[in-house]
This record gives C-alpha cells, structure tokens and sequence, in this order.
C-alpha cells in the first residue's frame, strides 16, 4: 500500500540512447540493480513477462548480445525465439521491410534487431506493432551495451558524474562509442575520444549538441589515458584491416593504440579498464591487463548486460500488452 | 522528499483514523505476543516483511521478539513483488521494483511473512511466489496489520493486528514513521 509507484518510462521502442534523458537512463540502470539480485539466486526467474514473445532477430554475427538478450528474456518467464541471418550485403530495406512484416504475423511483443544498416531498427518499428529493442544497428547506436556500461561504473565508481572516461578506438565505426557518448554525457561525465586520425569522425563532438563540452578529441593514447577513472577500449575489427587503409597493421596499431600494463599507469591508480568484447588479445588490449582483478571490469559487464537487458524488456514488454481483467 | 500524488491518490477523502501510533503498537506487540507463543522459542522462525510498508513492520516485530524472549535471534528478510503480480499488463500504475534480501536458507524455518494491508491477497499470492523461488520453508504464516476483508484469493492472515470491514470504494492508508511524519493509519474513501 505504501509501496511507491515507478515512474512511467515515456518510451515504447529502445532505437537509442540520443532521445533518453538522464532520468530515462536512470530509471534502467536503477532497475537493473534490481534483476541482479534474481541473476544470483538459486532459481534465476522470475514470472513477469510469462506468456510474452520475444524475437531476437540477428541479421548481423553476433553471440555475446544474443545469447545476453537471450538469456534476459528467459529470465523473466518470456518465450524467447531466435532467428539468425547470416551477415550479408543483401539484407537491404526492402528485404527488411519483408522481414518486418512476416514477424508482425507472428505477432511478438518485442522484437530485439540486430542489423548492420543504420536505422534498421527504426525502420521496423515503423512497421510493426511489437516493441524494437535495437541490438545494434550499423555505425548507429548500440543502446544496451551503453547502459551496460554504465550499469558497470556506476558500480565501481559509485558516481558517474565527473568521471574522466577514456574511449579508445575506431571511434568512426563504433555504435558502442555513440551510445557511450550520449549515455555517460548525460550522467555528467567527461570523455576523451581517442582514435587514430583515419577512424576519428570530423565534427562528432557536435553530434553531442546537447554536451559537447564534456568531448575532447585526444590523437595520442598517453593524452587520453592520463589521469582517467575509467579506459574504455573499443575492438579494432581487423576486417576493416586492408580494406581501406585505416592503418598499416595490427602490430603498428598496438604499439600507438594498445593499452598495456605500462601505459595504464598513466591513468588514476583506481582506474578500471572496459571492453566490449570480443577482445582481440593482444592488439587493441594486452592480455596481462585484460586479466588483471583489480582494473578488468570485463566480466562485470557481461554480468550487467543480462540485467540491464531485463530491464529493458520489463520496461518494453509489461508496458503495452493487452489489457486482461485481473 | 515528497512523491508527487498518483491520480490513484487525489480523489481520495480521509473518513477516519482506524489506529493511531499507540494503537499500532499495541496492536504489533500484541501479533509478536502471538508469534511467540505459537513457536515455542522462536527457533527456526524467521520474519519476511514484503517491501516497503511489510518490511518496516516486520523490523518492528523482529525488535520486539528479542525483547519478549531474550537471548532469541529472529532473522529478517524482504521480498519485492512486483515482478510476481498478475497485473503486470492490467495498466497503470505499477509500483517501482526493488530486491529481494532473504539472508538466511528458508530449509527448515517457519516464515512469518508481513504486510500492512490484507486486502484482494494478490499481494500474498505474489509474495509467497516470490518466496518459493528461494526455498522451500517449512511452513509460512502471515502476519498483517490491517485486514480489510474483501479477499478474491483463498488466502487468511494467522495474526491481524485489527480487522475493519470496508467496502472497495474505500482505501485503507498505512503510515509509518519509516517513510512518513507519523505512525497512523486511516480509512479513505473516493470522492464523490
């Protein structure tokens, strides 16, 4: 009877974290506190979204995030259904637009997308009755890993306003840095974007409208780790490698852009070290400190990342169904 | 810090004070008195409150447990329910979830679990759902301050604290001093 009401969360689809504010933010990552504690009992389920379908439409590789969101909706008593295409160049809008329409026939409440076009999942929940969650989508936004992530420093770190957080990578093709960008802004971070000049985006400091005053754009390693609470290494996708020149090859690469045991030393001597996955041992993250206990966070964020995707599907999928009599 | 008023909340008229803080106390030593001389020694029992309002009282009974027979640790647990109700897709307004801390293994223990208000016993349902997924206990019984009748679940409280029959236009509002200015609680009614 006493027992406070939550706050309505004002979105039907999670497309990204740009149209969420800070509370919006808040109120998942408050949440996903909360599924922690199911995700370390002896029986990890709880009934909420029993009866509810959840498609996990992955039309680009991936297994961490699907077998993450997976997992979640499992969790929270929905019937989950997975359907993989392979990656390929010819799952275009209008093969898209298809795939839409025969899922709506299949009638989901959620459909998770995974697409390597910008907007794919925008486009289908244009289309379709069920809530988008997006699981990434091209060169966009990746709005669970962002959450994720901030699920993990707030846990470290208590605070996440103020922090100095340090993104290191192929800033121009990450989904993972945009959604960051926006998150850990919002939260009052400050960030260091850091890329060689071929995978660093002109004018993506602007994209932030609202915060770019929190943006510095570093070229060296040395000036974005230096003094950092939290080093954010982004995967360096060696299939990019050759293809269009954006460096000369991985060694080169590790040797400017690879954080090691050495360099983080430059950062604050508490500072955590954060990837998301899969690691490329050795070029982008040295292996001795991707496994070091006191600065990887690594597995802490895979940890988060079924929480938070429960949370996400209690926020999307318990919003709208059909109203039962009780 | 206030909460805004829920719409639930405003056309709500106060008719008149059901206990006041000496009530409720009387009323909460009364279900302990109760507890104590149901299980002989208090072994083996522990004290579930079900978040928020439950969980107060139950820190409550738990204090005046180790006052009736000293030397007895009763433990205290908190289940949060929201992720069990039944009208997760009924609408609006859903309360906030929480967790649910159950620090002991619930094997061989009587569960006493409370609530402020048995009304509909959804919550009870929900709760004991909740309960289940962590253990099996050897018995669970229910402890509530208020039970305003009106039940659409086969579900009976073991110790009532005051029992008031009401109608279900009315409300029955519990306020403890953990959360609110002062220990009451009063029966609402919606205007007209």
């Amino acid at each position: 009877m006493s027992h406070p009401e939550q706050r309505q969360f004002p979105h039907r689809h999670i497309l990204g974290i740009e149209p969420m504010s800070a509370e919006d933010i808040v109120q998942i990552l408050d949440l996903a506190e909360s599924m922690v504690e199911i995700n370390q009992r002896p029986i990890k389920k709880v009934p909420t979204l029993r009866g509810r379908t959840v498609i996990n439409l992955f039309l680009e590789a991936s297994t961490r995030t699907r077998t993450s969101f997976e997992i979640a909706a499992k969790r929270m008593s929905a019937d989950a259904v997975n359907i993989s295409g392979s990656s390929s160049s010819t799952v275009k809008g209008e093969t898209l637009l298809d795939t839409a329409r025969n899922l709506q026939a299949m009638a989901p409440d959620v459909v998770v997308l995974r697409h390597e076009a910008s907007g794919g999942a925008a486009l289908i929940a244009k289309h379709i009755d069920a809530a988008v969650i997006n699981a990434g989508d091209g060169t966009h936004e990746h709005p669970s890993q962002a959450l994720l992530d901030a699920a993990t420093i707030r846990k470290h770190k208590k605070n996440i306003a103020g922090l100095e957080i340090a993104i290191v990578g192929d800033i121009d093709h990450s989904r993972v840095a945009r959604s960051n960008l926006y998150a850990l802004t919002r939260l009052g971070a400050r960030i260091r974007l850091c890329a060689p000049r071929t995978m660093m985006p002109v004018g993506i400091e602007r994209m932030l409208t609202d915060h770019a005053d929190r943006v510095r754009l570093c070229y060296s390693l040395a000036e974005a780790i230096e003094g950092a609470d939290v080093v954010m290494m982004l995967r360096i996708q060696k299939e990019r490698l050759g293809k269009v020149g954006l460096f000369p090859n991985t060694r080169e690469y590790s040797r400017y852009f690879g954080l090691s045991p050495r360099n983080i030393g430059l950062a604050k001597p508490d500072a955590i070290v954060m990837h998301p996955g899969p690691i490329n041992r050795g070029v982008e993250l040295d292996p001795e400190l991707a496994d070091d206990p006191k600065r990887s966070v690594i597995l802490d964020q895979v940890t988060y990342g079924v929480a938070v995707r429960m949370a996400l599907l209690y926020l999307t999928g318990a919003a709208h169904g059909a109203a039962e009599s009780s | 810090m206030v909460p805004p008023k829920s719409p639930r909340e405003q056309n709500l008229i106060e008719r008149r004070e059901l206990l006041d803080e000496a009530g409720i106390q009387r009323a909460l030593r009364r279900i302990a008195h109760e507890i104590a001389e149901r299980q002989h020694g208090l072994k083996e029992v522990a004290i579930v409150g079900i978040r928020t309002g439950g969980l107060y009282l139950g820190a409550r009974l738990q204090k005046m447990l180790a006052e009736i027979e000293p030397g007895t640790d009763v433990p205290l647990g908190a289940v949060d329910i929201p992720l069990y109700r039944d009208d997760v897709f009924v609408g609006l307004p859903r309360p906030e979830v929480g967790t649910t801390q159950l620090p002991f293994a619930l094997e061989q223990r009587t569960i006493v679990l409370v609530d402020d208000v048995l009304y509909t016993g959804r919550t009870v349902r929900a709760a004991l759902d909740a309960l289940m997924d962590h253990g099996r206990p050897k018995a669970v019984q229910l402890a509530v301050l208020i039970d305003r009748g009106l039940r659409e679940l086969p579900i009976q409280a073991d110790y009532v604290g005051l029992k008031v029959a009401t109608n279900r236009n009315e409300s029955v509002k519990v306020m403890l001093r953990e959360s609110d200015p002062a220990d009451r609680v009063v029966l609402r009614e919606k205007a007209a």
